[in-house]
């Protein structure tokens, strides 16, 4: 993907988000805020210059930053992001696997249900929940 | 860059609540997204890795990826690890444990498990207190600094892990902080590659329990505190030994290639069976 500026398109996904603001801090751009709701939100997408650092840095895998359509992928001698990642090995799901969006939907429907049920029960479900 | 979070969403195991049920801002997340990665770039079947936690809010993080995982008790998460590398061999085995689990509670299997040379990576997210039972010091809160149970300050001196790593025997040592997630996807990617015991430590910021305690006003301000006192080991070295005290060096600290517990074991048993016949 081009690190030209104006290239990306950066996307939040407000069901994962809990604002913790390190996206909106150190982002060179200044591409995103957190919000009064306590979510971060897109304010200047033309000004990302696909550094990659708010992807790394989000520690709850909220933002995906992709190629504009259109935009020419970032050539590999400009990558010097993460240790590149070796050919996905077999057991791994397709690359154009789970889109977050969905599964963030599922958390949340999900979520609502865990409310719904009494607490002890949905204690139960997750048998790796220990303290 | 899409590749990042897309990539981490295919190891996450959807099934389970998200978002995750770590504080906002919370390093060990940061960590998890480079054991992800670690993993990918290595090329490995998730069926292949286990990933073996102890119990804390780092031990957490085991829950939610999909790899083989065994959430163990608080402090033993080596003691099950060893056994499992032991028992079988060809799997990648990574261990994680938050501070108090490695080197409290934990501290005796750690130098042993360094002792042993064991073929793993133990991933020790420190954040410098005991975060999930609430705020208690830790064998590495610093002195000085205030917890729960240090209300006037840490009398104690703190653990310096890569030190007691490289006495123990650990095969390679590196530290690294979840500010530097390039660095560290670089550390924990060397470590998953190699023989015997590696142990890769991590500094992560801890604002719930730790950061309130001691003056910082929200995460960031932790995180721009890591990206301050922190400098790469090769720049660090270079400092007046008077100015070394003032920066923590973060990188790669050991590096040997002595050959792990089970290969050895593997050995021998080949050795003994032979002159049985
Ligand atoms: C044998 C045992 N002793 C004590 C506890 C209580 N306990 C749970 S987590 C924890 C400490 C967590 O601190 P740390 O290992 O640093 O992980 P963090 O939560 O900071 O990630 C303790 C003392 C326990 N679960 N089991
Ligand atoms: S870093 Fe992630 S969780 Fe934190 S505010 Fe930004 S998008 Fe939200
Ligand atoms: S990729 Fe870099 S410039 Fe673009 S939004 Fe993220 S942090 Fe900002
Ligand atoms: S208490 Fe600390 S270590 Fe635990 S999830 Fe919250 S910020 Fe992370």
């Amino acid at each position: 993907m081009s690190k030209k500026k104006g290239s990306t398109q950066v996307t939040i996904f407000p069901d994962w988000c809990k604002g913790c603001g390190i996206c909106a801090a150190f982002c060179p751009g200044k591409v995103m805020i957190v919000d009064q709701t306590g979510k971060a939100k897109v304010v200047r997408e033309e000004e990302c210059i696909n550094c990659g650092f708010c992807e790394l840095h989000c520690p709850d895998f909220a933002i995906m930053v992709s190629p504009k359509n259109g935009a020419p992928e970032r050539d590999a001698a400009q990558d010097d992001g993460p240790a590149a990642p070796a050919p996905a090995p077999e057991a791994a799901p397709a690359p154009t696997a789970p889109v977050p969006k969905a599964a963030a939907s599922k958390a949340k429907a999900q979520k609502t249900a865990a409310k719904k049920a009494p607490a002890k029960k949905a204690a139960q479900r997750d048998p790796n929940k220990k303290a | 860059m899409s590749e990042v979070t897309q990539l981490i969403h295919q190891y996450l195991r959807h099934n389970k609540k998200f978002p995750h049920v770590l504080c906002p801002g919370c390093g060990h997340g940061i960590a998890m997204g480079s054991i992800v990665r670690s993993v990918h770039a290595q090329g490995w079947s998730k069926d292949d890795v286990v990933v073996v936690a102890g119990i804390g809010c780092s031990g957490r993080i085991a829950v939610y990826m999909d790899f083989n995982t065994v959430h163990t008790t608080h402090g033993r998460a080596l003691t099950f690890a060893t056994g499992i590398k032991m028992a079988k061999p060809e799997m990648h085995v990574i261990v994680i444990m938050g501070d108090g689990d490695a080197l409290s509670i934990g501290g005796n299997h750690l130098i042993h498990a360094a002792r042993k040379n064991i073929g793993l990576t133990a991933i020790i997210l420190n954040n410098n207190i005991y975060g999930m039972t609430g705020g208690q010091c830790s064998s590495t809160t610093p002195t000085g600094d205030f917890s729960m149970t240090t209300p006037y300050g840490q009398l104690e001196k703190s653990f310096d892990i890569v030190e007691l790593a490289r006495a123990a025997g650990a095969n390679f040592v590196a530290r690294g902080t979840a500010f530097h997630a390039q660095q560290l996807d670089r550390i924990m990617t060397t470590a998953f590659g190699r023989p015997g015991f590696n142990l890769v430590e991590v500094f992560t910021p801890c604002h719930t329990q730790y950061g309130r305690k001691n003056k910082f006003k929200n995460p960031v301000e932790m995180y721009k505190h890591i990206s301050k006192t922190t400098m790469p080991l090769e720049a660090w070295s270079k400092l007046e030994p008077e100015k070394r005290a003032e920066r923590t060096p973060v990188g790669v600290f050991v590096e040997r290639d002595e050959p792990g517990l089970e290969e050895r074991y593997m050995e021998m048993k080949k050795k003994l069976l032979g002159s049985a016949q």
